[in-house]
């Protein structure tokens, strides 16, 4: 039982960093983990769907106002980019919120072609971050239904 | 030019003809005008003109014109031109005669030898007697007939006789043939001598040439009022006092009385008059004939541009005596100039604006393109570099055998060098493309050069003193870049201990009087605003550099010699970035050096002063913070007098009181290395050290006092590390030695006894969630507002303690609604943010205070502009995003309490 409960805590260890190494996620994720107490357990996962949600309503509505070429309205693709980034930001979702910088500078120079790419790449960033927190996720419940303890992991 | 003309015709006999170059029916149609000015009226004259006719007009002074004509040298020549041409058409009349008299003077020789051979022919043939003497009386007579009769018939036609030779018929019939001959003879010599006499009579007639020259200068004058009738031309002759002799003006209105024996300036007034009298005393002065354009500006004849040529007038004794002047009007072409010139200019002129803005263009587009291209390199460059710098310091925590660790020292440090070089490019970069905007934020001179000694210290491998010292007037706290001086320090500190093997390297600051290099427009300072020069000295006793290699010391990639490079490495632009950050600041920075003996950099920089009661915005000394708020107060005396570099370390965790008023100012820093060796854990003795320290004794004795820090203090300085990621690191050691004072912190908030009112003016609910947890944590509630107008709404309905605001946001964004909360502040009403389009509706229980609502603004961009636009709508300080636990709550301690 100890041994299925340690090599879990393990392979969440590892699994956590190597989110770290690949860029997946920043300090910013650290501080979220920091704020997860007894009283609220799923502090991280609420944040974190929450940011997915988010994430796929405004990839949407960028989507809408990218699609005709010769009518972007680059100020509500602006305004989306920004949300993104701030919420981004704000959970530690690095490779989203780098994806995000570009995209406000190809917003900011109008750019449709690199919007459409930008708009892409972040969509296909989120659903990234998503299935990999998904698991991460997966391997805490693991973790706890087998009664052992999250472990403190330290990434710097 | 008549007498050339006169030789062209010298086979025509009528003098008539040849006389006069002059076309006679103008001569004719002129000839009741016998005086050279008499004018003329042009047909299509106005009727004033006409009346002025009618008064017999002459323009000119009848007395004077032959006295002028006789005296001056243009006068004379003409008539000797006259008479010239008349002596010339007299003689070739004579020398005509001559030649004809000689034609016949020839015949008559010839018919006279024929005549004496028909006398001979006749006496051999007839040898009549009674003949003889008849043909001897008549002989003369008879031989000039015989000779013109055979010349006149071509060839002599012999007398045909049809008697028999020698009969009484036969010399009757010659003898009456003869005689017929005779008389023809006669008649013809009668007739010569009647045309010679004729001849002679014509002759007599053209010997008078006064008659001849009056018509030629009839003439002339006819030929002149032909060219000149409708020219606009005006001619004159002034004397030497510029007075009017004589003057023709084709469309004169003004009469001779007006004009003659006056100057220009007696008659005209207005613009060119005195510009032409100028010129025709200058060309009278000169003696040398001129041509000049005056527009003359008079009231009589308007605004108008004549082309003048002067000529100077010379009596026969080459005396001056006055000039001729002739002026034509040619207002229209120098308008006609003007315009094509205007239009060139201007079209000169508008290329030369194109070409400028299309180079301004060229220059923005370039512009752009460099900021580009910085964006994306410092993306491209610094994102993955910084992750493999990274992972290697995560691997570093990781267990790893010694050989290992070593060779991942190795790599660190390799990536932290390039990071390093990658920043210093894209930094001079920045500058150099104009990029690089300053920030002005309030900060403690004396913290930053402890901090950055301390820096030095922790990374020190040499057996080097370092010291700092800061005279009493540098004021506690000044606003500048401190991150830039921060920058400049520590590559002048690290320069100087690379090149220093033993002895010490230090900073000196102190205030001096404004430079002269600086005027008050370059250093950006009103007169209101209290300005301080401080100047910063960077000393080492290290190899120093000679003199020839000074000039380039500040130029990119440069380094004092190979020899240098290859020993101390480096990229050769650390100075040069310096360089370019303090005059970027509008200061100075020179260096003093002597080989062996050591280098001062020096560079002097404008501060403002500090408001003392404003916060500090300084969020990377937070130990600092804690240290001054344990402070009676920043202002008092005791403060100012001497900044305790030294006791702030000690009063990390230590007792406070104290130790702080009375240190020296001047304080040593020695390397960590002894430090750690001498390592004690005593952390009573505190107070007494710092009071050694004012001794200022020797090194050993700072050294053994030095040993006495806790450890904490050391794990600082190991933790502050590399300059490039100095920030970075230092809020990740701040972050790490404060996680005991969180809790300390929050059970202090949570005893004290007012829960502070907070509100939260964010539109990102993932922002809203993880603030308010963070919160939680903190033991703070606060209320939320989504965009400007409801924080707007939310602050007048409720007293707060303190406001976060985002800076953008839908609706209204942080800025403005600042502003307007600002507004309210001062005014007390609402207006502004009512004519700002917020809705409000006031009522009698809104809470009015006139206290400052801290302000802190959360701010996602953490570019330069963007935190001094928070400063200048009113914002008291901001929090850059994403919100981290440690940053929020350095945040409430500085304004809750």
């Amino acid at each position: 039982m100890n041994t299925v409960v340690a090599q879990l805590q393990r392979q969440f260890q590892d699994y956590l960093v190597s989110l770290y190494q690949q860029g997946f996620l920043d300090n910013q994720f650290t501080e979220l983990r920091k704020l997860q107490d007894e009283g609220t357990p799923d502090f991280v996962a609420e944040v974190v769907s929450l940011f997915f949600d988010d994430c796929s309503k405004l990839i949407n509505t960028m989507s809408r106002s990218l699609e005709r070429p010769e009518n972007v309205d680059f100020k509500q693709v602006d305004s989306g980019v920004h949300q993104l980034k701030g919420s981004s930001s704000s959970v530690g979702a690095r490779r989203v919120k780098n994806v995000c910088i570009s995209f406000k500078e190809c917003c900011d120079v109008q750019n449709r072609e690199g919007c459409l790419r930008c708009l892409q790449q972040v969509d296909y960033e989120y659903k990234m971050l998503k299935t990999k927190l998904q698991d991460l996720f997966n391997l805490e419940q693991r973790i706890l239904q087998a009664g052992g303890m999250i472990p403190q992991v330290n990434i710097s | 030019m008549v007498c050339e003309m006169e030789t062209d015709q010298t086979e025509e006999m009528d003098i008539e003809v040849l006389s006069s170059m002059w076309p006679e029916d103008v001569g004719g149609t002129q000839a009741d005008n016998n005086q050279f000015n008499v004018e003329k009226p042009a047909g299509d004259s106005d009727t004033l003109k006409e009346v002025d006719i009618a008064e017999k007009r002459t323009m000119a002074d009848l007395k004077r014109l032959p006295e002028l004509m006789n005296t001056t040298d243009q006068g004379s020549s003409q008539l000797t031109n006259l008479v010239k041409q008349w002596e010339y058409m007299q003689d070739h009349a004579v020398k005509l005669l001559r030649e004809e008299l000689k034609i016949l003077t020839k015949q008559r020789e010839e018919a006279e030898a024929k005549e004496l051979k028909i006398i001979e022919e006749h006496n051999f043939e007839t040898q009549e007697p009674e003949n003889v003497p008849v043909l001897d009386d008549t002989s003369h007579l008879l031989r000039r007939f015989k000779h013109t009769k055979r010349d006149a018939l071509v060839g002599s036609k012999r007398v045909e006789i049809d008697e028999e030779f020698d009969t009484v018929a036969y010399w009757k019939q010659k003898a009456l043939s003869l005689e017929k001959m005779l008389e023809a003879s006669t008649e013809r010599e009668r007739r010569l001598i009647e045309k010679l006499n004729e001849s002679l009579k014509t002759m007599e007639s053209h010997s008078a040439p006064v008659e001849e020259l009056t018509q030629n200068l009839k003439r002339a004058e006819g030929f002149l009022h032909f060219i000149l009738q409708n020219a606009p031309i005006v001619m004159g002759h002034q004397d030497k006092d510029l007075r009017y002799l004589f003057i023709y003006n084709k469309f004169p209105t003004l009469r001779e009385q007006d004009i003659l024996g006056k100057t220009d300036v007696e008659i005209f007034h207005g613009g060119g008059v005195k510009e032409s009298e100028d010129f025709k005393r200058e060309v009278l002065e000169k003696g040398k004939a001129s041509k000049r354009e005056i527009t003359f500006e008079t009231d009589l004849f308007g605004s108008k541009t004549f082309l003048i040529y002067v000529e100077p007038v010379y009596n026969k004794a080459r005396e001056k005596i006055g000039i001729n002047y002739m002026g034509m009007e040619v207002t229209d072409q120098v308008r006609k100039r003007e315009k094509m010139a205007k239009l060139r200019e201007d079209n000169a002129v508008r290329k030369a604006m194109e070409s400028e803005l299309n180079k301004t263009i060229h220059i923005t587009e370039e512009t752009m393109r460099a900021k580009q291209m910085l964006a994306t390199m410092s993306h491209e460059i610094r994102s993955p570099l910084s992750g493999v710098v990274g992972m290697a310091e995560i691997l570093s925590t990781t267990r790893l055998d010694k050989e290992q660790r070593q060779l991942l020292n190795v790599m660190i440090s390799s990536g932290d060098l390039v990071l390093q070089l990658i920043n210093d490019i894209l930094d001079l970069s920045k500058v150099e493309s104009g990029v690089m905007r300053l920030e002005a934020t309030k900060f403690r001179p004396r913290e930053v050069v402890k901090h950055v000694l301390q820096t030095a210290a922790a990374s020190l491998k040499k057996d080097l003193t370092l010291e700092g010292n800061i005279t009493d007037e540098v004021p506690i706290e000044v606003v500048g870049d401190v991150l830039r001086i921060r920058q400049i320090l520590t590559n002048l500190i690290s320069n100087a201990i690379k090149f220093t093997h033993e002895g010490k390297v230090g900073i000196k600051l102190k205030v001096i009087s404004q430079p002269s290099f600086a005027s008050e427009e370059q250093n950006g300072l009103t007169e209101t605003e209290t300005s301080v020069w401080i100047r910063c000295d960077v000393y080492d006793t290290g190899i120093g550099i000679p003199e020839n290699a000074l000039p380039c010391l500040f130029k990119k990639y440069m380094q004092a010699s190979a020899d240098h490079a290859r020993k101390y490495g480096g990229t050769g632009l650390g100075l040069a970035i310096c360089k370019q950050l303090v005059e970027l600041m509008g200061g100075q920075l020179t260096v003093t050096s002597q080989v062996n003996a050591g280098s001062t950099f020096t560079f002097i920089l404008p501060y403002k002063v500090a408001t003392s009661d404003d916060h500090s915005d300084d969020q990377d000394f937070s130990d600092m913070v804690d240290h001054h708020q344990a402070e009676p107060d920043d202002t008092t005396e005791g403060y100012f007098q001497f900044k305790p570099l030294l006791g702030t370390i000690y009063s990390n965790g230590g007792p406070v009181i104290g130790n702080s008023n009375f240190l020296p100012h001047k304080v040593m820093l020695t390397s960590p290395l002894k430090i750690i060796n001498g390592f004690v854990a005593d952390t009573s003795n505190n107070t007494g050290q710092s009071e050694t320290a004012q001794v200022e004794n020797g090194c050993g004795y700072m050294d053994e006092t030095c040993s006495g820090q806790r450890p904490e203090s050391v794990n600082q300085y190991e933790n502050g590390t590399c300059p490039s990621k100095e920030t970075e690191s230092c809020s990740s050691s701040s972050q790490a030695s404060s996680e005991g004072g969180a809790l300390e912190m929050e059970s202090d908030l949570t005893v004290s006894s007012k829960q502070p009112k907070l509100l939260l003016v964010e539109d990102n609910k993932i922002n809203i969630m993880v603030a308010k947890s963070m919160m939680k944590q903190l033991g703070y509630t606060f209320d939320i507002a989504n965009n400007g107008v409801e924080a707007i709404t939310a602050i007048k309905d409720t007293s707060y303690d303190l406001v976060l605001m985002d800076v953008c946001m839908p609706v209204l964004d942080g800025l403005k609604a600042t502003r307007l909360i600002r507004s309210y502040e001062e005014s007390g009403n609402w207006d502004a943010a009512i004519e700002a389009g917020v809705d409000i509706k006031t009522s009698e229980n809104d809470v009015h205070s006139t206290n400052r609502l801290p302000i802190i603004a959360m701010t996602a961009n953490t570019l330069a502009e963007s935190s001094e636009e928070c400063y200048a709508n009113g914002m008291d300080s901001f929090i850059s995003k994403p919100v981290t636990l440690q940053k929020l709550k350095e945040c409430l301690r500085q304004y809750l309490h």
